[in-house]
């Protein structure tokens, strides 16, 4: 013990991850409110009216991070999962079921404000396009590993099984993403990509850069939360839950 | 700034019913989250400090 060397196995455990979790969330939490406070700022009174679609693209600034974290969730919940599956460690199956609700609502409000989006552009509050059907799927693969996890009662059966249908599942991320290129959709392509300039104003994209950091930041901190109330509830006749308890 | 009035900004261009839909819903859903989230953990606390106590306690 008089190594100084930060000894990573160690949070592997339940006991010390409650603990670390209980330190780390609030600053997640502060980090997410800030962020989000100046995002808005940012989307109401910084970033320009758009040409094409007057106040309407404003939309943008939830839309798109609530979309990109739908699948980020998914591809994070995957790896706990399969990490869980392939090493039977017991808090990567609580990492997945505690990123799962997350990535669950932000699937929904991914369709929700792209159908608010969609209405007034398209005239359609929805369309059979490859990219909102896919991200319907996702929704649908959320609430699917949420339901096979609570219908099985022995958590760590319930966790194998949660993490098959994760890992199968995983397979819908890229054929969102790349939907807008494979298929012909009503859908319009990405405006922020690694390869080529962005095709928007720089405010625009520093206030939905910002929202995309501001839900990273808020989606850790529901996280490790929920990881929380996980942990204390399956560890419930370890000791050390015992004496946290008192 | 790009509005001249506050019934300017509410009105959002003529899009006021989408815009804040986006973001009333967005910040519902994220304020209903958080509120399930502070009632599990005390659900989750409750439930076992009363099996705690029906077990007899701690010595």
């Amino acid at each position: 013990m008089t190594t100084r060397a930060i000894h990573w196995f160690k949070f592997a455990s339940p006991q010390n991850f409650y603990g670390l979790a209980g330190r780390l969330w609030p600053w997640f939490a502060a980090l997410a409110a800030a962020l989000m406070a100046v995002g808005l700022w940012i989307s109401f009174f910084v970033a320009p009216t758009d040409a094409q679609q007057g106040q309407g693209y404003r939309i943008i600034f939830v839309h798109v991070p609530a979309s990109q974290m739908s699948m980020f969730i998914y591809v994070v919940m995957a790896f706990w999962a399969g990490l869980g599956l392939a090493f039977n460690t017991r808090l990567s199956g609580m990492m997945a079921s505690a990123l799962a609700p997350t990535g669950a609502l932000f699937a929904f409000l991914s369709l929700i404000t792209g159908a608010l989006w969609g209405k007034p552009m398209w005239g359609a509050w929805w369309v059979w396009d490859a990219r909102l059907t896919s991200e319907l799927i996702l929704l649908f693969l959320y609430l699917g590993f949420l339901a096979l996890q609570s219908s099985i009662d022995d958590p760590r059966r319930a966790d194998k099984a949660g993490a098959v249908l994760a890992l199968v599942g995983v397979v819908n991320v890229p054929i969102i993403y790349f939907s807008v290129q494979w298929w012909n959709t009503l859908h319009q392509g990405a405006s922020v990509s690694l390869t080529r300039a962005p095709s928007m104003a720089s405010t625009m994209l520093w206030g939905m850069l910002i929202m995309v950091v501001a839900f990273w930041m808020y989606t850790i901190a529901v996280a490790l939360v929920r990881v929380r109330s996980i942990i204390l509830e399956r560890e419930r006749h370890t000791e050390w839950v015992k004496h946290a308890l008192e | 700034m790009h509005w001249n009035s506050a019934a300017e900004f509410f009105a959002m261009g003529g899009y006021a019913l989408y815009v804040w839909g986006s973001f009333g819903i967005t910040a519902a859903v994220m304020a209903i989250e958080v509120l399930l989230l502070s009632r599990q953990r005390a659900r989750v606390l409750r439930n076992l400090r009363d099996e705690l106590r029906s077990e007899g306690g701690p010595t």
